[in-house]
């Protein structure tokens, strides 16, 4: 089909893509928009490497449609630090050992962030299951639960 | 990647009659994309090609819930919502916890109640639980609208008594009496991100005295289709769930479950498993019921 002109609102600006409706968001991120941060790993919502927050809502991006996006304000791992520094998360992460080869870790920051965002004192067990869609082959999960918990109390 | 999917138009559609209109009008060519978390992987298999997707995800109507003594449930509401509503937490406690027991929070917040139905799996996690909360699905057709109590939709697996053009808008639930409670059990090898081997929900009214005054059991992944164990309610109503009378509810699931073997595990255990859970779910059930 026709490949169409939209605008996608990221990490607080408006970007123009050039896409087709079978578009995924993950592909007019990377491709269209070079933010890379968001991986894909599995393309089918098991792994959660392309998680993004759209309108705060943790999702898979590979998941989603491009042109679902249009209006929404979509918030990449690119967008998390600000010119002051990174984020608490991305700090906790980085000081308990929470990423080896970091493939899963923007996924993983930002179900975290969307996590803290609605319970910002959880449990391990609510870390847990928050992060149930996020495979990470390398760490084991403790480190990044510990990340979690200690950028919950920072 | 990304050009695994056909090639298909994409339209946005802002009422439920434009949306039906369009749907009857290329039913064989057209999909609905509500969550997308099966359609999608659907279309990346190459398992459904269709020409155009209509996304109706801002019609207001499918969206939400609202309660006025029966709690009515937008179709195209997130799983997530669900999940998280207070309302549906303390009275419907079944269905929060059903809600939560689909896929990963990122699913959760793009998976729809009226698409998990839809998608008419066996083994989905809300139907039960709707199920044994008398849940009553509003569709909306070519030829207007048609109430079904939940039970009547499906068809067998994955398919349902739609017809073309028609689409689920709410899901309603009525008001239960007092001292009610409810529970939903997933057995599966995963804590999350899993298909069940077994679900059972069970849902309890204590009277007065603490008898069972009404009591619910429904079934997935062990038939066909999400199944009303009725016979299971009935066989505790008027007890106080003592052992034989749990073993009788555990004999008529049982009896009203056909499962099947697969790689997940065996038909044996799968209806081995329906007797254990269903005591399990309902004694849950009536410890909620007590406390309200």
């Amino acid at each position: 089909m026709a490949k169409q002109l939209i605008s996608l609102r990221v990490n607080g600006s408006e970007r123009d893509c050039v896409v087709e409706p079978r578009t995924r968001l993950l592909d007019a991120l990377r491709e269209g928009l070079g933010l890379t941060g968001a991986k894909e790993g599995c393309g089918n919502g098991e792994c959660g490497a392309c998680t993004v927050l759209v309108d705060g809502r943790p999702i898979n991006s590979c998941l989603m449609l491009a042109v679902e996006a249009v209006g929404s304000e979509i918030l990449t791992i690119e967008g998390l630090a600000t010119r002051d520094g990174l984020h608490p998360l991305q700090e906790a992460f980085m000081e308990h050992g929470g990423l080896q080869c970091g493939i899963c870790t923007p996924g993983m920051i930002l179900a975290a962030k969307a996590l803290l965002d609605e319970n910002p004192k959880p449990s391990e067990a609510e870390i847990r299951a928050g992060l149930a869609g996020n495979l990470c082959r390398c760490t084991g999960y403790t480190k990044i639960v510990e990340a979690v918990q200690a950028a919950a109390e920072a | 990647m990304g050009t695994a999917m056909n090639a298909f138009d994409y339209e946005r559609v802002a009422t439920l009659d434009e949306l039906v209109a369009a749907l009857a009008g290329d039913p064989d060519g057209t999909r609905l994309l509500a969550g997308g978390t099966d359609l999608l992987v659907f279309m990346a298999d190459g398992k459904l090609a269709p020409r155009k997707l209509l996304d109706p995800k801002r019609v207001p109507e499918l969206n939400g819930i609202s309660h006025n003594g029966t709690l009515r449930i937008g179709a195209l509401t997130r799983m997530r919502d669900v999940e998280l509503h207070p309302l549906v937490r303390s009275r419907y406690t079944a269905l929060a916890q059903g809600a939560f027991e689909v896929g990963s929070v990122q699913i959760r917040h793009r998976a729809t109640l009226g698409g998990n139905l839809g998608t008419a799996s066996p083994a989905a996690d809300t139907p039960p639980a709707l199920l044994v909360h008398d849940a009553v699905v509003k569709l909306r057709g070519p030829d207007g609208v048609r109430k079904l109590p939940l039970g009547e939709l499906y068809r067998g697996p994955g398919q349902t008594v739609l017809a073309p053009g028609e689409v689920i808008v709410a899901v309603k639930l009525p008001e239960h009496p007092a001292r009610t409670g409810s529970w939903y059990i997933k057995l599966a090898t995963r804590k999350a991100m899993d298909i069940a081997f077994v679900g059972v929900a069970a849902r309890v009214t204590l009277a007065e005295d603490g008898r069972v005054a009404e009591a619910r059991v429904a079934l997935g992944a062990v038939a066909p289709v999400p199944l009303l164990a009725a016979e299971a309610g009935a066989a505790v109503t008027g007890s106080r769930l003592e052992d034989a009378a749990l073993a009788a509810a555990a004999e008529a699931a049982m009896a009203a479950s056909s499962p099947i073997s697969d790689k997940r595990c065996s038909a044996e255990y799968r209806r081995a498993m329906v007797g254990v859970l269903t005591k399990r779910a309902l004694r849950q059930a009536a410890a909620l019921a007590e406390k309200r």
